[in-house]
């Protein structure tokens, strides 16, 4: 047991999918190169957008329902105790236990312990952000657990070996003919006459997971909104596996960031709408699942609901920055980035990819550990104006630029910065700092930038070339005399 | 191994919530919480909506609902049908019905389709509610069966997604399944394809 010291507490190092492998811009130059991948990703974002579009269209009240969902998720936040002190109250007098993790490793360690517990050493999963972020299924191998993802991007991915790209698609980097392609090689049970036919594809993972579904004991879920006033949880799904791994199983673990809580039952009336809408691009997604503790006769016989930490309340500590825990994960920024569409979602590192992600991942792992990812924005604004719950993503990432800076001491930009204010306070410095400028002249004729420290700055830019004469020069040249 | 993080996690949520004003900002209720529709253009909208997500949808009356129920099974070719206890619909003799008494998943694999009623229905976004109650059963008996045939009164359709909630408010502890169309997927180049875990038929009955 460690003691509460009063500093933010980050997602810990060495465990989990938060940190990348290397800086933004190293991983987005690859990615740029990958024809493939960015044909995939233009085509994908492209319809998702279009359909959004369209059903966004058909409410005269979304505007309102932003900011309701807004409203809803600053007072979720700035009363978060209390709030999850009521959920944990009305899930355990539902007969659920609530379990309560630090970081990924204590809630990966609490989920290993609750299947052990329960004699499985295989679960079925629903698609979860949450459980990716904590490197769930790498903790449990570990305990001797094989974890069975039955969404089916999901699966693509575990299949492929793959990592997540994107929020609502994890797999959405591939297109049908690399699907079909890793199909073949890796279902021992897939009808080798497979087809790239999508409905061809989804009848064989409806194949492949079948009897996993009708016999597993152990389902392992995340969370879209827990309602505090109710206890209850709820999970938004298309293909029916969130409500086989809900339903079927006798115990059931679900893990939620503590930041999914809202209030009121009523509340739901309004994420109902702002998210299958902004996600799927569907007036309303195929299935959705609401549960409360345990019912007798239907449903898991066991419920644990793990609330997981991992950082949320470092961000929660930044008054700007915790407006990025009001996310509801629906993807609508990514889709519509122009970063995201050309880069995808690996190069962000993170289990949490896009313009969301670039303001969530720095928070949760603290900002030196994903430093470029604020940077990873040219600022046009689409995912504010996309944002169902209107989460100001361009005004974070500045917020968190100037945090990365006033964190990381003196830069040379700052450095230069205070000495050309030194200079140009006084007209005889000033003078003197204009003509020896002047021995840059054939530099910048051959197209050169600044030399170092200062070459970082001229990379993206062209440094004007210092005139041969310069403007206090000519007058006094004409007049006689100094300006 | 968690002791105390209970109360660690409170206490840094508590730190960090230091110096936040007390203005609660309560939340902006301005959306529509009633819709306008009413009598068969309720039920127009929701049978269109269903048809928009590749639900098929039959409107019968008290009078068809035998005739209706027994023509769709069998232009499904359903011969084993399970249903929940307390579904008081008239069932074909052609048909072996069997009321759930806990069957197990694989018992339940084995049936053609199952029958069941609904609690709310949703003509804005095409969406049928289950809340478990009789006449509606486990979840899992409208899941594992490839066909589900749900009959929906009219009395307990709205308009507008606000007005189910509010109605399901009583019901909020009970095991909810919202349903809008059959199981689909759209993990493929973002193409919605039709048929996947859930049931790949939807059939329903609009009843009033």
């Amino acid at each position: 047991m460690t003691a509460f010291l009063g500093m933010p507490a980050h997602a810990p190092r060495g465990v989990g999918h938060l940190r990348g492998e290397e800086p933004f811009p190293a991983a987005a130059r690859r990615a740029l190169n990958d024809a493939q991948l960015r044909r995939n990703l233009g085509k994908a974002t492209s319809t998702i957008r279009a359909k959004r579009a369209a059903v966004v269209g058909e409410l005269p009240d979304w505007e309102e329902l932003r900011a309701a969902g807004r409203a809803i998720k600053a007072d979720a936040m700035r009363n978060l105790d209390r709030y999850l002190l009521q959920l944990e109250a009305a899930v355990t007098e539902r007969g659920g236990i609530v379990h309560w993790a630090r970081d990924a490793n204590e809630a990966n360690a609490i989920v290993t312990s609750l299947v052990q517990a329960a004699g499985a050493t295989e679960v079925v999963k629903v698609k979860s952000l949450a459980t990716d972020e904590i490197g769930l299924n790498d903790a449990l191998a570990a305990g001797g657990i094989a974890a069975y993802e039955t969404d089916l991007a999901e699966l693509i991915v575990q299949l492929g070996h793959d990592r997540p790209s994107h929020i609502l698609v994890p797999a959405i980097h591939r297109n049908r003919a690399e699907i079909r392609e890793i199909f073949l090689r890796e279902m021992s049970d897939v009808d080798p006459g497979l087809t790239d036919d999508p409905a061809a594809l989804a009848e064989a993972a409806r194949r492949h997971l079948r009897r996993k579904f009708l016999s597993a004991t152990v389902g392992i879920s995340g969370v879209n909104f827990a309602v505090a006033e109710t206890g209850t949880l709820c999970v938004l799904e298309s293909e029916g596996n969130g409500r086989m791994c809900l339903t079927l199983p006798q115990t059931l673990i679900t893990v939620m960031g503590i930041e999914k809580v809202i209030p009121t039952w009523a509340d739901l009336g309004v994420f109902m709408q702002l998210l299958p809408r902004s996600s799927t691009g569907e007036r309303m997604n195929p299935y959705t699942s609401m549960w409360t503790g345990v019912t007798a006769g239907d449903g898991p016989q066991a419920f644990h609901l793990v609330l997981l930490d991992n950082g949320r309340t470092a961000a929660l500590a930044d008054p700007v920055g915790r407006e990025a825990l009001h996310c509801i994960r629906c993807s609508a920024c990514l889709n519509v980035c122009p970063v995201y569409e050309r880069t995808g979602g690996h190069a962000y590192g993170s289990v949490y990819p896009g313009p969301i992600g670039a303001v969530l991942s720095p928070q949760l792992t603290g900002i030196q550990d994903n430093a470029s990812l604020p940077y990873a924005s040219s600022l046009c604004g689409a995912c504010y104006d996309a944002c169902p719950v209107k989460i100001n993503i361009p005004s974070l990432l500045v917020h968190l630029r100037a945090r990365h800076v006033e964190e990381s001491g003196a830069s040379v930009e700052a450095l230069t910065m205070a000495a050309a204010s030194w200079v140009m306070s006084s007209p005889r410095r000033f003078g003197r700092a204009q003509r020896a400028g002047r021995i840059y002249r054939p530099l910048g004729r051959r197209g050169g930038g600044l030399p170092p420290p200062l070459a970082a700055w001229t990379r993206s830019r062209d440094a004007p070339v210092p005139p041969a004469r310069t403007f206090r020069e000519w007058w006094r040249d004409e007049h006689g005399e100094t300006p | 191994m968690t002791a105390g993080a209970r109360e660690d996690v409170l206490a840094r949520i508590r730190a960090a919530e230091r110096g936040d004003s007390d203005d609660a900002g309560t939340a902006a209720a301005g959306y529509r919480q009633g819709g306008e529709l009413s009598g068969s253009a309720l039920l127009d909208r929701l049978a269109e909506r269903l048809v928009d997500y590749r639900a098929k949808v039959r409107r019968v009356s008290a009078e068809t609902l035998a005739a209706e129920v027994e023509a769709a099974l069998a232009a499904r070719g359903a011969r084993r049908v399970v249903v929940p206890a307390g579904l008081e619909v008239p069932l074909p003799d052609s048909v072996a019905v069997t009321i759930d008494d806990g069957l197990s998943a694989a018992e339940l694999d084995s049936f053609d389709g199952v029958i069941t009623g609904a609690a709310a229905a949703i003509a804005d976004t095409g969406t049928i509610i289950l809340d478990g109650s009789a006449g509606q059963g486990r979840r899992a008996i409208s899941l594992v069966p490839d066909y589900h045939l749900c009959i929906v009164p009219a009395e307990v359709v709205v308009e507008l997604v606000p007005e189910a909630v509010a109605m399901l408010a009583a019901a909020a502890s009970r095991p909810l399944t919202w349903i809008s169309g059959p199981s689909a997927t759209s993990d493929i180049e973002l193409e919605r394809v039709e048929g996947v875990h859930g049931p790949r038929t939807l059939e329903v009955m609009l009843l009033g």
